[in-house]
C-alpha cells in the first residue's frame, strides 16, 4: 500500500462504507480542527463517538465523551486519530484488541506512523495517513470547491444538493390566500352550474 | 479501477464546473448576488467561524468565482486558488499574508512595469522593502537574501521582451533561504509553463491577459501549490499564529495544504476587499475553455512574425526566445517547448522616429497598453509608457528609443506580416 498518494476510489469506498467513527483526540473547543471535523462528519450522517479521557463527563454535539476505545458500547467501523505521529501506535494497538475489529484506521492531516500502519494492515484493516476525512469528503463531493479548492474530480452530471438545508422545500409562503388561478376558475364554474 | 488523469484541454473545459444542482444549467451560471442566505443561526455561525464550506458574501467567495478558482488551480496543478479583481490585487493579497513592516521581498528586475511601480512605490508605504535581482544571474538572488527576506518573486516569461526565467534555479535559492517562490505566470499561462512543476510555491496571474484572452475583463488569481510549510520557525504568523478575528484558529493547522489560499481569502480578500465581479469570472471562464487552442495559435503566429522581422531590412534586432539564435532559446526549449509565448520586442534601425511612424502606420495592430488579447497589439514604450524617462533610463528599463513591443493575436499570420511589412515600408 502506497501511503504517499491514495487513489480517490480507495478514499471514496472508505467514506461510503463506514458508519460509526470513533474520533480519538476529539476536542470540545470549537476552534480546534478536531471539533470542525467532528461536527462536519456528524452532519453528514456518521455515528460519531468522541474519545478523550480529559473530557469524560462532557459531550460533543450531544455525544458523550468516552475515555478509551474499550469503553465504546458498539462496533466501530473507523477510528479517526487526531493525535501527533508519536501517539499513534498505542491507539492502533488498542484498536487491534477490539472485537469485532474496526475496518479502518485513519490518521489526521500531519500524522503518520508507518509501523503502526503496517501492524493494522497485517490485521486486515485499511489505513489512511496524513489526510482529513472532512477535507476528503468535501473534495470528493465537490462541496469544497466552494472554497476554490481543487477537488481533482470532474463530473458532467447535475451536482447533488449539497446539504440538508438546501433540500427543496414545499413550505413556501403563498400569495392570494394560497389559491391558484385554476382553483379560482374551478370555484367560479361550480357557482355557475349550481 | 484507477481514476484516469484528465488532460490539459479537458481540464480547461471541465475543471470546477458541474451542471447546476437546481436548474441543471450546463454553462456556469453568473451568480450576480452580493450575499447568500443561511439555513439557520448555527449554519451562519459555522460559516463565519470557517467550520463549514459555503457562501456568505461575494467579497469572500462566490459560486461563479469558485468555478474559475478551481479551474485555474487544476490547470496549474495547485491545491486551491483565489480569484481577485486584478493581477495587482493578487500581488497585494499574497504579500499581505507574508510580509510585515520591515520585511523584504527579492524581485526579478525584469517585471511588468506596473509591478515594478507597485513594488517600488505602493508597497514601500507599507514598510515592505524590495531588493531587485537579475533573473539572468541566479547568484544575484542568493546575494540578496537577508534575515528579513520573506519571499522571492519572478515572472516565468518576463515582460517586456519575452525572456524565459530559469525557474528551477531560482526555486533552489528560495528553498535554501526557507522562503516561498512566487511566480507570475501571466505571459506563459499554464498551457506553456506550469511553474509548480518547477518548484514554485505560489503562482499569480493577471487573468486579464491570455487566460481570459479576449481583452474584455480584468481579473487576477492566486494559486496555492500546497508545497510550503508555513509553520516553520513562526516566520509567517498570519498562517501559523492563532487568528484573533477567527477566535484563535491557526490557518495552517486547520487547512493543511491549501492554507495559503484560505489565508488569502479570509484574511486578505475579506479585509482588503478587491473582489472579482462574478460577471468577469464568467467571461474569463469562457475564455479559459479555449486557452489551449488560442495559446498555440498565439505562439505559432508570434514565431512566424518574429522570423519575418528578423530578416527585415528595417529591423536591427528581434528578442524572441523561440528563435534559434536567441539568448533564451535553450531555456525556452526546456520550460516552454510548445512555444515561446506571444509578447516580444524588436528594434528598428530608424530609432525613435521609426518607432513612432510604425505605430501610426499599422492598420491591424492596435496601439494600446495591454497584452494577451485575441487581437494583435503594439506599443512603442519610448513614446508612451516610458516617455517620462531620459534616454539612459529608457535603455536601462528595456525601453530604448528604437524598441517596439508586440503582443501577437490569433488572426491569420499572413495578414499580420503584411501589415507590419507595409507599415515598415511606409
Amino acid at each position: 500500500m502506497n501511503h504517499d498518494a491514495y487513489d480517490d476510489n480507495y478514499i471514496r469506498s472508505i467514506l461510503n462504507n463506514v458508519k460509526t467513527i470513533a474520533m480519538v483526540g476529539a476536542s470540545p473547543v470549537n476552534v480546534r480542527p478536531s471539533y470542525f471535523a467532528f461536527k462536519y462528519l456528524a452532519q453528514r450522517g456518521y455515528d460519531m463517538i468522541p474519545v478523550n479521557p480529559g473530557h469524560v463527563g462532557k459531550a460533543l454535539m450531544g455525544k458523550p465523551f468516552v475515555a478509551s476505545l474499550a469503553d465504546i458500547d458498539r462496533p466501530i467501523d473507523m477510528i479517526d486519530i487526531f493525535r501527533n505521529s508519536s501517539h499513534i501506535m498505542p491507539v492502533v494497538e488498542e484498536a487491534l484488541k477490539l472485537s469485532p475489529l474496526p475496518k479502518v484506521i485513519w490518521m489526521q492531516l500531519g500524522a503518520r506512523d508507518d509501523a503502526a500502519a503496517e501492524k493494522a494492515e497485517a490485521a486486515g484493516l485499511k489505513v489512511v495517513m496524513n489526510r482529513c476525512p472532512k477535507i476528503e469528503y468535501g473534495r470528493l463531493s465537490s462541496e469544497i470547491s466552494w472554497m476554490g479548492v481543487n477537488s481533482r474530480t470532474l463530473s458532467s452530471k447535475r451536482a447533488p444538493i449539497p446539504t440538508q438545508g438546501m433540500r427543496l422545500s414545499l413550505n413556501r409562503t403563498s400569495f392570494g390566500g394560497g389559491q391558484t388561478a385554476a382553483s379560482d376558475r374551478a370555484a367560479k364554474n361550480k357557482t355557475e352550474t349550481t | 479501477m484507477t481514476d484516469r488523469l484528465p488532460g490539459f484541454s479537458t481540464l480547461a473545459v471541465h475543471a470546477g464546473a458541474q451542471p447546476d444542482p437546481t436548474t441543471g444549467a450546463r454553462a456556469t451560471p453568473i451568480y450576480q448576488t452580493t450575499s447568500f442566505v443561511f439555513n439557520d443561526a448555527d449554519h451562519a455561525a459555522s460559516l463565519f467561524g470557517l467550520q463549514a464550506f459555503g457562501n456568505i458574501y461575494t467579497r469572500i467567495g462566490n459560486p461563479t468565482n469558485a468555478v474559475l478558482e478551481e479551474r485555474v488551480a487544476a490547470l496549474e496543478g495547485g491545491t486551491a486558488a483565489l480569484a481577485v479583481a486584478s493581477g495587482h490585487a493578487a500581488q497585494l493579497v499574497v504579500l499581505q499574508q507574508l510580509l510585515r513592516p520591515g520585511d523584504e521581498i527579492i524581485a526579478a528586475r525584469k517585471l511588468y512595469g506596473g509591478s515594478i511601480n507597485q513594488f517600488t512605490h505602493a508597497f514601500k508605504a507599507f514598510g515592505w522593502n524590495v531588493a531587485w535581482a537579475d533573473p539572468d544571474d541566479v547568484a544575484s538572488f542568493e546575494q540578496a537574501v537577508t534575515p528579513h527576506t520573506k519571499a522571492i518573486f519572478i515572472e516565468s516569461i518576463a515582460n517586456p521582451a519575452g525572456s524565459i526565467t530559469d525557474i528551477e534555479a531560482i526555486a533552489a535559492v528560495a528553498r535554501k533561504a526557507g522562503v516561498p517562490l512566487i511566480v507570475d505566470n501571466t505571459l506563459a499561462s499554464p498551457y506553456l509553463i506550469k511553474p509548480i512543476d518547477h518548484g514554485a510555491d505560489i503562482v499569480v496571474h493577471s487573468l486579464t491577459k491570455f487566460l481570459g484572452g479576449h481583452g474584455n475583463s480584468l481579473g487576477g488569481i492566486i494559486v496555492d501549490a500546497g508545497t510550503f510549510d508555513w509553520s516553520k520557525d513562526n516566520k509567517y504568523p498570519m498562517l501559523s499564529e492563532p487568528r484573533p478575528e477567527y477566535h484563535g484558529i491557526r490557518i495552517q493547522e486547520t487547512f493543511g495544504n491549501f492554507a495559503f489560499a484560505i489565508a488569502c481569502r479570509v484574511l486578505g480578500l475579506r479585509d482588503l476587499g478587491p473582489a472579482l465581479s462574478p460577471f468577469n469570472a464568467f467571461m474569463i471562464l469562457t475564455g479559459i475553455e479555449t486557452l489551449p487552442l488560442r495559446m498555440q495559435k498565439h505562439c505559432d503566429n508570434a514565431k512566424a512574425v518574429a522570423e519575418f522581422l528578423s530578416t527585415h531590412p528595417a529591423v536591427s534586432a528581434v528578442n524572441y526566445a523561440g528563435l534559434p539564435g536567441d539568448k533564451y532559446n535553450a531555456l525556452q526549449r526546456k520550460y516552454a517547448p510548445k512555444g515561446a509565448g506571444a509578447v516580444f520586442t524588436f528594434s528598428l534601425k530608424g530609432g525613435y522616429d521609426a518607432g513612432v511612424n510604425l505605430v501610426s502606420n499599422l492598420k491591424l495592430f492596435s496601439h494600446l497598453a495591454n497584452v494577451g488579447d485575441t487581437r494583435s497589439l503594439v506599443i512603442h514604450p519610448a513614446s508612451t509608457t516610458h516617455s517620462q524617462l531620459d534616454d539612459a533610463a529608457k535603455v536601462k528599463s528595456g525601453a530604448a528609443p528604437e524598441v517596439v513591443r508586440l503582443s501577437i493575436g490569433i488572426e491569420d499570420k499572413e495578414d499580420l506580416i503584411a501589415d507590419l511589412d507595409q507599415a515598415l515600408r511606409a
